[in-house]
């Protein structure tokens, strides 16, 4: 027996109606900046600040979430049902979805993306989100190409069958990894299929120099109907933003992509016309400080307890301008899951000497950290460096290239210390379970992991293990309440300095409409191209 | 002079092979993995592995660089690890911004350092020849960087004269090669200047000026274009310095060039960008010191080209 | 020595000695004459919205980004751009010296594959190169100093070489070579001695490009690593506050300037005064 999920038959009109206050208008043309150069809009491979959006944009996916919310729901899927024990999904495809090319999206594509995702010959960085789905082992072995747990018993219907029950699959599906491509197009482009995509989104390519500029057009014939509103986006690349700021309030410039830099945001905030360009949203994003639990002294639980009370968290949010809020636990508080109750450990600098002091080390340690070396991870390693040195603990900052410090994180014997900011986790999809395997979880406490405390607590992984099994819509408060202790849990071993959970600015000129969510949609990171408009 | 150049093409070559060994090398010590960034934050060991593998980073060092040379003697430059497209793609995109302003750039460069020069050796001594040599001299004294912010933050935010960065018409290339033209005429005005005075001082000047001729036509009939032949050479010697500064102007002013791309590609560690721009400039260099080799002697014979 | 001292009177010259002599002190003295301790991240040194404060009584140069006093971290910041100039800048000449000297001395294939090597290194985009050097060594002031020497000798070593070769076809040379003095001879009392104008030119002219390189590699976040400051290093961590704090620019920038013109001009007063080819022409 299936049952049914959820009533799904929501079109786009309607909830963007109750989304926004004036009426949207169709056409006009924007202009958006980013600094750094697109990678590839392959929705297999790009994985970047300024593709992500883009690349949402471009392609359809099974499942989506509601603009500006964390709210799954149905996309190219018209609707799914979830079989009892919760291992098999079937997904009825909307009829007549078109691909950019005019061909019409069937079961036999979804199959095809989803294959050539975790197909090793890809080289995805997203491959490993679709494990759950049975037959993945084969695949990524190089056994087969084909994913035995896919099926397409009809055109518009596609059963994935996973290995055990997975209670993110629905995220999963809705990541961009799992964005649905036509089989000729990838063919026929073959590797350079990233620079020439083609999809069944909102937009369509239409012309890109390489370095310096996209132009995406609205696809006329997009499923959705009514979207997008915009007629097409300019997007300029290599804009320092300072500079796309200074364009946006000569009107040049709709949307700075890379949002406010520190440097201009009080500037900007404490200016009454300016003020109002701005719009401030919460990230599933935490700033922390990792301490190898594998490396002497942090093998020592006080030390670690110690390093977490001597930090004062507020310097740090004010030394950024208070673009940030203090921390206290890994998960951010719009993740379900947060716990809001726990205060954490207290900044406390005698009672961090005293911790340190019954561990050993009463007149501390030489240590060092390891920090990206782009404005202002410097600067906060620094603070955190002078914090330390209060306690008596000596640092030496690393500040280096992203790269290195990535290669360095996760090896045993370097990086004691690593502060995440500038890689920071932001999460991949909106379920706890995304910050807690690839980056607390044992499985990731490996060498080229990104698990750089080397943290492995059996106990809470089995927990872990169970939550993300539970599927069902029942469950899911106890699934959150067992996240919630997960996660509490992990701060009793203390392996992070939790330090702040970063807020998101983007700022986007006057003329631009659509609710403020969708500028700092949570998922669509940065902003929802689909559903803004121009006044 | 046939086996002149042939020599001297033969040898540049050789050059450029020894630079891309030694950048090779240098990007193999590296401390950081390519395969992990591709692979992402979700995947296993043995999708690293596979991914290692199939870039042939496993492959022992000298077998990858025969690899790669194979590549090169077939045009192709490898493909980038992080933009997954052609590094010859990547590059040829961003070769014809930077050639633009480099060549703006050098134009800058000689019409304010010739400009300069001839004044000041004209008026040597003066307080007008002190005034711009002192100038020449803080011109090749600043960091490009200090400068760009300096003229990007007074002519363009301050003063609205320039636009703030961007690219694709006249307007955009104005003050970045401004910036560099700036900063590197001061060693083309100093030149200038003591050739001029040399020339000033002899005897076929004199004489010109004592059949009668007019001042302003002895300069630019006879003196001039004597004391601008020691620039030509320098341009090509200039590329070099070029390459360096490009770099950093382009990154502050936002300019779509190579700079840009090699220092995004340093940040990410892209090992076949890193490679292929700084094989690209140093071809750009070499045929830079080429031209300096083969215009000398034609400049100035008295310098014999067989003895180099 | 006359020629040394003749220097000292153009007002230009001796106005940029005196600020190079003031530098060198102050970064000697610095714990004397700092008025606070250049790492300490003041409270009060902040706004409370955490911007950093403009000059004023109390901190005379203003704060950084961290509220920590700029005055205090420019004169700190003087010794490691100092050090790292003097170091880096007399590696480069001894290397170029050792290499030009060698190269034009004893000619030969060893001569050959030395030129060839500089050669080589001169197609080098000296900037790339520091930056991958500085990259896989990650950078303390040492690191700092021999990436930076590892590519700024090779100018040295061209120059050396050049001078080196004329010097041995002349007369002299041949005439001792006939009587029969020994290479080593030849080497200390006839070619060095002949050498060390150009050697003082180029080392004084160097400092300045040393600074610049230091500063430029700083500026790209791949130099000194923090928090010891360098006047680089300052100006890259306050870069992008650079229209709402434009002291934290302004400052080290012009010592930066004044530091690297300073070199220059003495090193070409030193040029003026010790090429013979210049000499009596003006």
């Amino acid at each position: 027996m299936k049952r049914k999920a959820l009533s799904l038959a929501l079109t786009a009109t309607l909830f963007t109606g109750s989304l926004l206050a004036a009426e949207p208008k169709t056409g006009g043309n924007i202009v958006i900046t980013y600094q750094n150069d697109v990678a590839t809009l392959d929705p297999a491979i790009g994985y970047d600040w300024q593709n992500w959006s883009m690349i949402k944009s471009l392609f359809g996916r099974l499942m989506d979430y509601k603009p500006g919310t964390t709210e799954l729901v149905p996309s190219l899927a018209e609707r799914y049902t979830i079989s009892d024990d919760g291992t098999e999904y079937t997904f009825a495809l909307k009829r007549g979805v078109k691909f950019h090319n005019g061909r019409e999206l069937k079961a036999s594509d979804v199959k095809y993306s989803l294959e050539r995702t975790v197909n090793p010959k890809t080289q995805s960085p997203g491959a490993g989100f679709f494990s759950a789905i049975a037959g993945y082992e084969d695949v990524t072995a190089g056994k087969t190409q084909t994913l035995s747990g896919v099926a397409t018993p009809g055109d518009y219907t596609v059963t994935i069958k996973l290995s055990q029950p997975n209670a993110t699959f629905l995220h999963v599906m809705a990541l961009n990894f799992a964005s649905v491509v036509p089989k000729e197009a990838v063919q026929q482009w073959g590797a350079d299929f990233g620079k020439h995509p083609v999809g069944s989104g909102a937009f369509e390519l239409a012309e890109w120099k390489l370095g310096q500029s996209l132009v995406f057009k609205k696809n006329p014939a997009y499923f959705e109907s009514g979207l997008p509103y915009l007629d097409s986006i300019r997007f300029e690349i290599g804009q320092d933003p300072t500079v796309s700021l200074l364009r946006l309030q000569k009107g040049e410039v709709d949307i700075a992509g890379d949002g406010v830099p520190p440097a201009q945001f009080l500037q900007f905030k404490n200016n009454p016309q300016q003020k109002s360009l701005i719009v401030t949203g919460e990230q599933l994003q935490t700033g922390y400080l990792t301490l190898k639990t594998t490396m002497p002294p942090f093998d020592k639980l006080e030390v670690r307890k110690a390093v977490n009370m001597a930090i004062s968290k507020d310097r740090i949010v004010r030394i950024i301008n208070g673009r940030a809020t203090p921390a206290n636990q890994p998960l951010p508080p719009s993740m379900p899951g947060y716990d809001s109750t726990y205060t954490g450990y207290p900044y406390d600098v005698e009672g961090a000497k005293k911790l340190l002091a019954e561990a050993g080390f009463p007149s501390g340690f030489d240590t060092e950290l390891y920090v990206m070396n782009t404005d202002p991870q410097p600067r906060i390693a620094q603070s955190i460096q002078q914090d330390l040195a209060k306690v008596g603990i000596r640092v030496q900052i690393k500040s280096l290239a992203q790269a290195n410090v990535i290669a360095a994180g996760s090896e045993k014997k370097q990086a004691p210390m690593v502060w995440s900011g500038g890689m920071a986790w932001i999460a991949d999809f909106p379920d706890p379970s995304n910050f807690y395997g690839p980056i607390l979880g044992c499985e990731s406490a490996v060498p080229g992991g990104w698990n750089w405390s080397l943290y492995c607590n059996k106990a809470i992984d089995a927990e872990a293990k169970k939550a993300d099994a539970m599927a069902k819509p029942e469950e899911q408060e106890a699934r959150t309440a067992l996240w919630r202790k997960v996660f509490t849990d992990i701060m009793d071993d203390a392996p992070w300095v939790p330090i702040f959970n970063e807020k998101r600015f983007t700022v986007r000129s006057a003329r631009m409409g659509g609710d403020d969510a969708l500028y700092v949609d949570p998922v669509h990171i940065p902003v929802n191209y689909d559903y803004i408009w121009v006044k | 002079m046939l086996a002149f150049m042939t020599r001297r093409v033969a040898y540049s070559l050789l050059i450029l092979l020894g630079v891309t060994l030694i950048t090779y090398l240098l990007l193999y010590m590296l401390p950081a993995d390519p395969a992990r960034q591709i692979a992402g934050r979700s995947a296993t060991p043995e999708v690293i592995a596979n991914i290692r593998h199939q870039l042939g980073l496993d492959l022992p060092f000298y077998q990858q660089y025969f690899n790669y040379l194979k590549g090169l003697l077939q045009g192709d430059l490898g493909r980038s690890f992080i933009q997954r497209s052609e590094v010859s793609e990547l590059i040829g995109a961003r070769l014809v911004p930077s050639l633009q302003l480099m060549g703006m750039g050098i134009l800058f460069e000689l019409i304010i350092g010739v400009g300069m020069g001839i004044i000041a050796a004209l008026k040597r001594d003066s307080f007008a020849d002190r005034l711009l040599m002192a100038l020449s001299f803080v011109g090749v004294s600043s960091p490009q960087f200090i400068a760009a912010m300096l003229f990007l933050y007074f002519f363009a935010v301050k003063l609205g004269w320039f636009p703030m960065g961007g690219y694709g018409e006249f307007r955009h290339i104005l003050l970045p090669a401004l910036t560099l033209g700036l900063l590197g005429s001061g060693w083309y005005s100093r030149m200038v200047r003591s050739s001029m005075i040399e020339i000033l001082h002899q005897d076929f000047i004199r004489t010109a000026r004592a059949k009668g001729l007019s001042r302003a036509r002895v300069v630019f009939r006879h003196v001039l274009p004597n004391a601008i032949v020691p620039v030509i050479p320098m341009i090509g010697i200039d590329i070099g310095i070029f390459m360096g500064g490009l770099v950093v102007v382009e990154s502050v002013f936002g300019w779509p060039g190579i700079g840009q791309l090699a220092w995004q590609a340093i940040q990410q560690v892209d090992i076949p960008v890193i490679v292929g721009v700084t094989t690209v400039s140093a071809v750009a260099i070499v045929l830079g010191n080429l031209l300096a080799d083969l215009t000398i002697p034609l400049i100035d014979p008295r310098i014999d080209v067989k003895k180099h | 020595m006359k020629i040394l001292l003749g220097l000292c009177c153009r007002p230009v010259v001796a106005m940029a000695l005196l600020f190079i002599l003031v530098v060198m002190l102050l970064a000697l003295f610095a714990p004397w004459v700092a008025p606070y301790d250049p790492f300490e991240q003041f409270v009060e040194g902040l706004s409370l919205e955490g911007a950093p404060l403009p000059p004023d009584a109390t901190y005379h140069l203003g704060t950084d980004l961290l509220g920590r006093d700029l005055l205090s971290r420019l004169l700190y910041g003087a010794r490691t751009s100092l050090l790292i100039g003097l170091i880096a800048n007399g590696i480069a000449v001894l290397i170029g010296t050792l290499v030009g000297l060698t190269a034009g001395f004893v000619r030969g294939w060893i001569g050959t594959i030395l030129m060839r090597f500089t050669d080589l290194m001169m197609a080098f985009p000296a900037l790339l190169l520091a930056i991958a050097l500085a990259a896989i060594f990650q950078p303390s002031v040492w690191i700092v100093a021999l990436v930076i020497s590892m590519v700024n000798w090779v100018q040295i070593a061209r120059v050396i070489y050049s001078e080196t070769v004329a010097l041995s076809a002349r007369d002299f040379v041949a005439v001792e070579r006939t009587l029969g003095a020994s290479a080593l001879r030849i080497l200390f009392s006839h070619l060095l001695p002949h050498l060390v104008p150009t050697i003082l030119v180029w080392a004084t002219l160097g400092i300045s490009t040393t600074v610049l390189l230091e500063a430029t590699l700083s500026f790209l976040g791949v130099g000194v690593q923090p928090p010891t400051p360098s006047w680089g290093n300052i100006i890259f961590e306050s870069q992008t506050y650079f229209t709402s704090a434009p002291w934290l620019v302004l400052f080290p920038g012009a010592a930066i300037v004044l530091l690297s013109l300073s070199f220059n001009l003495v090193g070409d007063a030193l040029r003026d005064a010790l090429d013979p080819t210049l000499k009596g022409r003006s």
